[in-house]
């Protein structure tokens, strides 16, 4: 299926269960000061918008911690005034002008308080967004930069998930916990301090009741968490068998695995159910606990507060506003507490995106020649290369000159790409060089130098686009003539136009609407309209019916005359015509002649043509 | 989703349990407010300690026992929701197990994965969210307005008129929200399909110097999924403000009107502050129960998703009982008619030919021929339309479906290969195969050198989909995987494409004395690899379109001349 390999993520809007945040364990980062360093680097355009979200956020808060004192000292103000008035206080009344300005403030205050916290969330929004925006510019720049051999080493999931996962994880934390980190940090202080001024007394009972609730909740968090990676690790299994078992359904049944395959999937099933079952237990119990904390701490406050009244210490407000306190406490205290593993969730993410930022690039653009057209004389002068240690060519010498064709031969897997990959410079050579209308292809820039080559390997690869695109991907600016002229010529025009959309249809993302061999025709097409004077083909037409490969050949040979064309041959007429045959095997290039030299030599090339053709021949 | 929930039905005592529990806990967090006022209006007011100290202690014991309900009815949904999750994820697996290469063509692969793991997975946790929450929502909601109007009747009139408010902003920034996620989501997409096709394409991007397109193709998506993603939170942006405003307005309305009905007499200060605590019950209920519009439709798709594959019946039923085994080796077609279901044209029309123990039948023909088609119909992935198959002489459908694959020697077009050693894949043909068996096969396959070759042999483990081997190496691994069940019928699907030259001749002089008693069936694209055959079947728009040998056809078939003509030089042709 996808190839992104899934982290556990806290993505989008969340509205799962409470406290899943907490079952992540995160992963640690290797450089943490530097990367955390960087990616603030990032916010730095930001800083403005930053600062104001800051203000927001720690007003929007202050005027939340205040709320409730203001509320108690309204309904101490009520208490007073109601009960003076029962134990017949001379003149005791309740004052509602004094109660009612304490309410027009207190509604001030939460209308304000709300009001700063939509505008911090609003800007966080762009800052966030942005950030990531540009995050993810920087990646695709730099994806344009990269050497070849970072994408043919790199798994494609890996550096996608870099790409989308990584940058989420980053966005994510932007939006909804950087906020959240200062808001509660601020109401940590503020409820801390309002507390005090009520009573220490309480402050102390409501601060005890916390750190037992920590050293409660601590190790049913980690063995939930150990649980939690148990349940992920089943269902990554089941689902990997259920993958399995139905991208390979044909297989499964005509081998009569079914049973099998039912009993290992029971037996999985029954182990997630066993996992899950417990890990969704532990995590089910930490919310009462940690509110039947809360609610002991709240009979504490209560009995306590009671005493205190009676005693004369506290107004009765006080209570109330105590209360409604040590229930906000709880919250912000537990995301602390989880800060630590956002932050490096987070931070280990910015890293691997850093690590592919700072990936070792191709080498700079020369400036120094030019080649707008080349003839098409192409030559390798002592050519050395080999990808990391094991060398694959040495002492490389070819000479082909304009409009030649060069076949290249061996078994599959022979690295056959090597060549193509020398040849248009996707990688750089050990020692030597290669040149074209003898410039040293080096001293070009890369831009000019791929414009004299064109391509047409097995492995097509078109975008999702119109048909009509996707030939023009080749030139740009071509004209709707030049486009059906270069498809009537790769014997791709009849098929494209009994598509229901013609040249307008749009190619899916597999670009599974049409078979593999009318893909080869468009790329051949899409060579055609490129006109480049050097060609690389792959003669190689598997899973195509035969009727579209005599096209593709049709096709193949028209693009080749007049080229110097570098064949990836399997057809034994082009072989035995070519001007040079480079026979190539496990990676190397080990003879080069002509047809009738290669069989005077009797060596490798021999055996493989007897092997291959003998048989036919003699029949 | 009611469908998906009946499931739970085995579950009923847990579920029950779960609402009892839940109403338990709901009904302590509802009481201890009226025990605060109780502190409140007869303890502090009057100054008496022992009777804080007694209320005190009845506050604890009520907390402790509905923080017990909650951890027992946590035990108790988690073994609900997981229960179900498995149960429904056993009916799908099993269900689809028995599909044809229909019903999978008919829903597509890659969804009824997403569908057994995904949506699945989606539903458990809506259902143990909703046993977990959910369902005390409601209770909270009527059990806090009910204490509410206890205490003091008049006043809940305030939390009767801030309830709509609330739940109305809610869902009005949701259903704003909502359909934005899912924008985002397409987005994001986008994105990664842009991306995926710049790394896939590299080679391709970077020869036609397309570097600055793709640039602006990349930014644009890139763009487009920012300004959306900007969109939704600034409207989510509004959803906590909104909800706190709501509510602490609620609460400053509550001490105003409270504070009139104390000045009359009509209420206790105590009450007053067990109405606060109250208001946020209700509130917070609200909350949550609004929570359950959004998670319930979600959950309501995928469950849509996971009915629907349960509703599929198998296209045709299991029901043979002969065994295959009276002419060993031989294949026949007879008038055999097949069209996929609600397709005009067959694709397969009149198919008739016979096949003897020992002889090779080589199938050629263009793409939508109907090549695939034909050996699809001998095991019966598919049922034919019309005629008949016999494989050793007896009717497919006559013979169970098992009995009938068992002497088949299957090997695809694409080769797939399952995670586990070498040696477990090989097995796969014969579950009791012998190690000398497994050996032996993957010799005649040409795989033996190249397992030798690796680190552990016959032990080296095959990563999933065979991604640590080569095409060609998958290919003989497949081919052996047949070979071990030594069986009356074997079936290549254009099966050697991925073999060079020599390693092809080799593993067929290797495999003619292998299957001197069975019959072989081959699809090929290439001439040169079928011209042996004893009987080569040109098939055009799923009709025969000539029989005969390879010199045969050359003289009288124009479709297969014309094919080996532009495959072979003249001389090979001859």
């Amino acid at each position: 299926m996808s190839d992104i390999k899934k982290r556990p993520q806290r993505g989008g809007p969340g509205f799962g269960p409470p406290g899943a945040n907490m079952m992540m364990a995160g992963e640690k980062p290797k450089n943490f000061k530097a990367t955390l360093k960087r990616l603030l680097a990032y916010l730095k355009p930001r800083r403005a918008r930053l600062t104001v979200v800051f203000v927001a956020a720690i007003l929007s808060t202050v005027f939340t911690i205040i709320g409730p004192m203001i509320m108690g000292m309204a309904i101490t103000e009520l208490f007073e005034g109601a009960y003076g008035e029962i134990r017949g206080v001379p003149g005791a009344t309740i004052d509602f002008d004094a109660i009612g300005q304490l309410l027009l403030l207190l509604a001030g205050l939460y209308v304000f308080s709300s009001a700063f916290m939509y505008l911090q969330q609003y800007l966080m929004s762009t800052v966030a967004q942005d950030t990531v925006y540009d995050l993810r510019e920087d990646v695709s720049a730099k994806l344009e930069r990269l050497p070849l051999n970072y994408f043919d080493q790199t798994a494609k999931g890996e550096t996608l998930s870099r790409v989308t996962n990584d940058i989420d994880t980053i966005g994510t934390t932007l939006q909804q916990s950087l906020t959240l980190f200062i808001t509660s940090f601020v109401t940590i202080i503020g409820i801390t301090v309002m507390m005090l001024i009520i009573s220490p007394i309480l402050t102390a009972i409501a601060i005890s009741s916390l750190m037992l609730s920590v050293f409660v909740i601590r190790p049913i968090l980690k063995r939930s968490q150990t649980q939690f990676a148990d349940q992920q690790r089943t269902l990554g299994e089941l689902n990997g068998h259920i993958e399995e078992m139905y991208t390979g359904h044909p297989v499964v049944k005509a081998f009569g695995h079914e049973k099998k395959a039912i009993h290992k999937f029971n037996e999985t099933n029954e182990q997630l159910y066993e996992a899950g079952r417990k890990a969704q237990f532990m995590s089910g119990i930490i919310m009462p606990l940690m509110q039947f904390i809360g609610n002991f701490s709240y009979v504490l406050i209560s009995v306590a507060g009671g005493i205190l009244v009676t005693q004369g210490r506290i107004s009765i407000g006080d209570i109330q506003a105590f209360i409604t306190y040590s229930r906000q406490f709880t919250q912000p205290v537990t995301q602390t507490a989880n800060i630590a593993n956002i932050i490096q969730s987070t931070v280990a993410a910015a890293e691997r995106v850093f690590e592919l930022l700072d990936e070792r690039e191709q080498s700079q653009e020369a400036k120094g020649a030019s080649l707008t057209r080349a003839k098409g004389a192409v030559a390798f002068e002592h050519v050395d290369f080999g990808y990391g240690e094991n060398p694959l060519i040495e002492d490389m010498n070819i000479q082909v000159r304009p409009g030649q064709t060069v076949a290249i031969v061996g078994p599959t897997g022979a690295g056959k790409t090597t060549l193509i990959n020398l040849l248009m410079r996707f990688y750089e050579l050990d020692a030597g060089r290669i040149t074209i209308d003898g410039i040293d292809t080096r001293d070009l820039p890369r831009g000019e130098l791929r414009r004299n080559f064109g391509m047409v390997l097995q492995d097509t690869w078109l975008f999702n686009g119109t048909i009509k695109d996707n030939i023009a991907y080749g030139k740009t600016g071509a004209t709707e003539e030049e486009i059906v002229a270069a498809a009537t010529a790769a014997h791709a025009d009849h098929f494209i136009r009994t598509l229901p959309d013609g040249y307008g249809t749009i190619l899916n993302e597999e670009a599974s609407n049409i078979s593999q061999g009318q893909k080869q025709l468009l790329t051949i097409a899409r060579a055609i309209l490129s006109d480049p004077p050097i060609m690389i083909l792959d003669e190689a037409t598997s899973s195509v019916d035969t009727r579209t490969e005599i096209l593709i050949q049709k096709a193949m040979n028209l693009l080749m005359t007049g080229r110097t064309s570098f064949v990836i041959a399997h057809r034994l007429s082009t072989i035995r015509e070519a001007d040079l045959i480079l026979v190539m095997d496990k990676g190397r290039v080990i003879e080069q002649g002509t047809h009738s030299e290669l069989l005077e030599r009797n060596g490798f090339y021999a055996d493989l043509y007897n092997s291959q053709f003998a048989k036919t021949a003699a029949s | 989703m009611l469908k998906i929930l009946r499931n739970l039905k085995v579950y009923k005592w847990l579920v029950g349990m779960v609402f009892l529990l839940v109403f338990i806990q709901a009904m302590a967090d509802l009481f201890l407010p009226t025990l605060m006022a109780d502190i409140i209006d007869n303890g502090v007011v009057l100054g008496d300690v022992p009777y804080i100290w007694q209320i005190g202690g009845w506050m604890l014991a009520v907390s402790a026992f509905g923080a017990a309900a909650s951890v027992a009815a946590s035990y108790f949904s988690s073994k609900a929701a997981m229960g179900m999750g498995r149960d429904v994820r056993r009916q799908v697996f099993t269900h689809v197990e028995q599909f044809s290469l229909q019903e999978f063509d008919e829903v597509g692969t890659a969804s009824l994965i997403t569908r057994t793991t995904n949506d699945i997975t989606q539903v458990q946790q809506v259902v143990l969210v909703m046993l977990r929450m959910v369902v005390s929502a409601p209770i909270m909601l009527v059990g806090g307005l009910i204490m509410a109007i206890s205490k003091d009747a008049r006043l809940s009139l305030v939390i009767i008129g801030a309830m709509p408010v609330l739940v109305v902003s809610i869902l009005f920034i949701l259903k704003k929200g909502i359909p934005l996620f899912t924008e985002v989501q397409k987005r994001l997409d986008r994105l990664n399909l842009v991306l995926r096709e710049n790394l896939t394409g590299i080679r391709v991007i970077r020869a036609f110097t397309r570097e600055p397109q793709e640039q602006v193709r990349l930014e644009k998506a890139n763009r487009e999924l920012t300004d959306v993603s900007i969109r939704v939170n600034k409207i989510m942006a509004f959803l906590m403000p909104v909800m706190m405003l709501v509510m602490n307005l609620t609460v400053v309305a509550i001490i105003w009107f409270g504070g009139i009905r104390i000045n009359n007499g009509a209420m206790q200060i105590g009450d007053l502050m067990a109405f606060i605590q109250y208001v946020m019950l209700i509130m917070f209920a609200l909350v949550m129960a609004s929570m359950m519009f959004i998670m319930v439709p979600r959950a309501a798709v995928s469950a849509n998703r996971i009915n629907e594959v349960l509703a599929m019946r198998p296209a045709f039923q299991d029901l043979g009982t002969q065994t295959a085994d009276r002419e060993r080796g031989t294949l026949e077609f007879e008038h055999v008619t097949f069209s996929y279901p609600g397709a005009e044209e067959p694709v397969l029309s009149d198919i008739t030919f016979r096949a003897k123990a020992g002889e090779t039948t080589a199938i050629i023909g263009g793409t939508g021929s109907g090549k695939s088609t034909l050996i699809n119909l001998i095991p019966r992935f598919y049922e034919v339309s019309a005629g008949s198959i016999r494989v050793n002489g007896v009717d497919i459908r006559d013979a169970s479906q098992d009995e009938i694959r068992s002497k088949i020697g299957f090997v695809p077009q694409k080769s797939i290969l399952f995670s586990g050693t070498v040696a477990d894949n090989i097995r796969f043909g014969k579950q009791d195969a012998e190690p000398y068996e497994i050996e032996h096969a993957a010799t005649i396959a040409q795989a033996d050198d190249f397992i030798r070759s690796m680190e552990d042999g016959y032990d080296t483990y095959v990563e999933q989909g065979g991604s640590n081997l080569s095409g060609g190496q998958k290919q003989r691994l497949a081919i052996a995987r047949a070979l071990i069940r030594k069986p009356d019928l074997y079936i290549f699907d254009d099966s050697f494409s991925a073999l060079d030259f020599k390693t092809d001749s080799k593993l067929r002089a290797a495999l003619e004395k292998e299957t001197r008693e069975a019959t072989v069936l081959l699809i090929g694209q290439r001439v040169s690899s079928l011209m042996d055959a004893d009987r080569i079947i040109v098939l055009e728009k799923g009709r025969i379109a000539g029989m005969g040998t390879h010199e045969e056809l050359l003289r009288t078939n124009k479709v297969y001349r014309e094919i080996a003509e532009s495959q072979l030089s003249e001389e090979e042709i001859a």
